[in-house]
């Protein structure tokens, strides 16, 4: 996939510099492009000087970085214990036969990702998702049809 | 001088410089703490946690290999709560290790196994999940097998710190971290220079050379195949190690009547080729030197160190000697002058290569290493595969009685057999290229400058008309800091050697495994190198060019070094690598069916 040269390089310039320069450049990569594409991690690892293995390692490390494009819609699913126990498994398994792509996919239209998460911290609202910025609790499994209807 | 502490261990008390770890002063006063994931000044990282011990007023118990010392520090090994501990940690390593002991390759000599015995671990009370990792085996030279994997990351840091290439990490986290190639493609599509260093590091047997043994089985029982072997110099310093014999044994004779009675029609010794590289080499340098060619010149015999300069420092190309590696001409010579006048059809020639090498088994598979669309050699097995041939066979290898190498090769000179350990290419080319500038043999034969465990070693050479400026490298990353130096013109040379492996061949991806304690208590790569240098002492020819093969070689078959017809079969070409390939996505995955 072709990629934003002079985006990376200006990502990769206002950084180099600084400490901890890797996991700055990943983040704004991640916030630039939607994920971090095999082309830009082999930029960044020649331009830090670091190898590919490493900045590999980090992308797959921390959950905030993805190796594929999340979707227009970043659709969360919290299987912390309390939503877990609350029955969150029954609405991922909802929203999937909805999307028709399994958590960790992005629908073939670029619209719809799916993240089984950890706890988002809100254990009060058990089961919770969240779509982008926006949260939803106290969930049962058929709400989940009316409230994807939302995000076209 | 460092400040020094005094610390208590154990009710000892010690003095000890103030930037040791308590791992370090314990192990200073043999008190023996376990350790697994721990190299030292190479993987310091504290993950594997079996080092851990008591330290008064400590909140909990601590890694001694990454803890400092302190001025006044009580510290407790032995204590119910240390062992308790460590027993544990060792438990949950175990249980979700592939524990299949009996048919792996470590077997025996698997620091893991070693640790449970030693901690007297029994049954695991509770086993773990195991993911099911599929095996890399698309690698010409290294295998690696993740259920076996210990995630101790010692591969790891060999790969980035002393080899310079860092084409392994760790990947995803907590149970899922796994250690291996991004995106889950083979070590065969990275820059991996196939040196086997990793497997050095190891500790269990997580990681193997590719096996050539079925390959050679095979061969010997085919009745229409003339099949003969070659040795490396540092296989005979080194393959004793593995029937319990002491390091620094050198079994040139018992080798050799191991492999006759393994069925090998000749015996060779991979030496001659070493002896032909000088001839080819030494004349190259001349000729660079007189008639203004690239300088400066480097040496290739190391696989590992070609590949790396290809990917790594492309620029030096041009500078690389075009001799392929000793045991290629010598396959070479093989199939061709040696089977002229022996009658035999070259197709009819198998040749296997035993080398202390698992770049050499890539490198054989090289689109160049060939004459006539006819391989140069057809297998090789590292030292290891070459004893596990030796007791599959069920020869009594300590008690075998020496034998010579076969003719019509015979035996080589002294200059070759040093070509084991670092600088001996340099040294063995240094002796022939002086006597012939000087014109007489030379009064100090042994070029000591060329010696010893230096990184980089530099010295100057005063000839006949020519001050000779040399360096030698070992370890990759010791090469890629002379190959700066030379780039930014901080340095200048007429001769470079480079050797992959730290040490040289001496100590390569495919000798024996030393066990955890010999590594700790011996200078392996001082006793495996005196070896040789006591070899090459006890020979009577000493320098190349006075090999009697060879020089029939040269009088019957190639003309002069150089020659046309040495060109023809003896020399070879490189390629220009990416370090990270476009296509690399596009690769075959990890445990894929192709």
């Amino acid at each position: 996939m072709a990629i934003d040269n002079e985006m990376l390089m200006n990502i990769i310039n206002k950084n180099k510099d600084n400490n901890g320069a890797l996991m700055q450049i990943l983040h704004d990569v991640q916030d630039s492009f939607g994920y971090i594409p095999y082309e830009a991690q082999k930029v960044i690892a020649e331009e830090l000087n670091v190898p590919l293995s490493e900045v590999y390692g980090v992308i797959t490390f921390y959950s905030r970085f993805t190796l594929n494009p999340v979707g227009k819609y970043k659709v969360g699913v919290c299987l912390g214990t309390a939503c877990y126990v609350k029955g969150s498994d029954k609405v991922l398994e909802r929203i999937e036969n909805i999307l028709k792509i399994k958590a960790g996919e992005t629908s073939a239209d670029g619209l719809y990702s799916i993240d089984a998460t950890r706890c988002v911290g809100a254990c009060g609202l058990a089961p919770v998702m969240t779509i982008n910025e926006d949260v939803y609790g106290k969930l049962v499994p058929e709400d989940v049809d009316k409230i994807l209807a939302k995000y076209k | 001088m460092m400040e020094k502490v005094k610390i208590i261990i154990d009710g000892k008390i010690l003095e000890v410089p103030s930037d040791y770890t308590v791992l370090k002063a314990a192990r200073m006063a043999h008190i023996d703490i376990p350790t697994l994931c721990y190299m030292e000044g190479i993987n310091e990282i504290g993950a594997c946690r079996m080092c851990l011990v008591e330290v008064k007023g400590a909140r909990a118990l601590q890694a001694s290999c990454v803890y400092p010392v302190r001025e006044g520090m009580e510290v407790y090994t032995n204590t119910q709560k240390v062992r308790t501990a460590r027993k544990a940690n060792l438990e949950l390593i175990l249980s979700n290790h592939d524990r299949k002991c009996t048919t792996c390759v470590r077997s025996e000599n698997c620091e893991l196994q070693r640790l449970a015995k030693e901690l007297n671990v029994g049954d695991i009370p509770f086993e773990g999940e195991n993911i099911n990792y599929p095996i890399d085996n698309l690698s010409a030279s290294i295998v690696r097998d993740n259920n076996k994997c210990i995630v101790c990351r010692r591969c790891v840091s060999v790969c980035e710190k002393v080899q310079t290439t860092g084409v392994i990490g760790a990947k995803n986290r907590g149970f899922k971290t796994e250690i291996g190639v991004p995106y889950d493609k083979s070590l065969k599509d990275t820059s991996c220079i196939m040196c086997g260093q990793c497997i050095q590091a190891c500790p269990v047997g997580a990681l193997r050379e590719k096996e050539h043994i079925e390959r050679v089985w095979n061969a010997l029982e085919n009745k229409d195949m003339h099949v003969v072997v070659q040795t490396a110099p540092a296989v005979r310093a080194a393959l004793g190690e593995e029937f319990g014999l002491p390091v620094g044994t050198c079994v040139t004779g018992k080798m050799a009547a191991a492999l006759k009675r393994l069925g090998f029609a000749k015996v060779f010794d991979t030496n001659t080729g070493a002896d032909i590289t000088i001839m080819e080499e030494g004349t190259e340098l001349l000729d660079r030197i007189n008639n203004g060619g690239v300088l400066p010149m480097i040496t290739s015999c190391s696989p590992g160190w070609i590949k790396f300069c290809e990917h790594y420092y492309p620029e030096f190309i041009p500078n690389l000697s075009s001799c392929k590696s000793p045991h290629t001409m010598l396959g070479a010579v093989l199939k061709s002058y040696y089977a002229d006048i022996m009658g035999i059809a070259p197709e009819k020639i198998f040749v296997v290569s035993v080398m202390p090498c698992t770049a050499k088994k890539y490198e054989i598979d090289r689109p160049e290493m060939e004459v006539d669309s006819l391989r140069d050699v057809d297998a090789v097995i590292t030292t290891r595969e070459l004893a596990r041939m030796i007791k599959e066979a069920r020869i009594d290898f300590v008690n075998i009685d020496d034998e010579p190498f076969d003719n019509p090769l015979g035996e080589a000179s002294g200059a070759a057999v040093i070509f084991g350990a670092t600088g001996g290419v340099m040294e063995a080319a240094l002796r022939t290229v002086a006597k012939k500038l000087t014109g007489s043999p030379l009064d100090e034969i042994e070029f000591k400058q060329t010696r010893g465990q230096e990184g980089i070693k530099e010295f100057e050479i005063n000839l006949p008309n020519i001050t000779l400026k040399g360096a030698v490298a070992h370890g990759t990353g010791n090469a890629r800091k002379l190959l700066d130096n030379v780039k930014s013109g901080k340095a200048q040379y007429h001769f470079i050697e480079v050797m992959a492996c730290p040490g040289g061949c001496v100590t390569g991806g495919g000798q024996p495994i030393p066990s955890f304690k010999t590594k700790n208590e011996l200078d392996i790569f001082s006793l495996r190198a005196n070896a040789l240098y006591e070899e090459d002492r006890s020979l009577p020819v000493r320098y190349s060019d006075d090999n009697e093969f060879v020089k029939k070689l040269y009088e019957e078959y190639l003309g002069e070094p150089n020659s046309h017809k040495a060109h023809e079969i003896l020399h070879t070409n490189y390629t220009k690598r990416e370090k990270y390939s476009d296509d690399f996505l596009d690769m075959t995955s990890v445990g894929e069916t192709v």
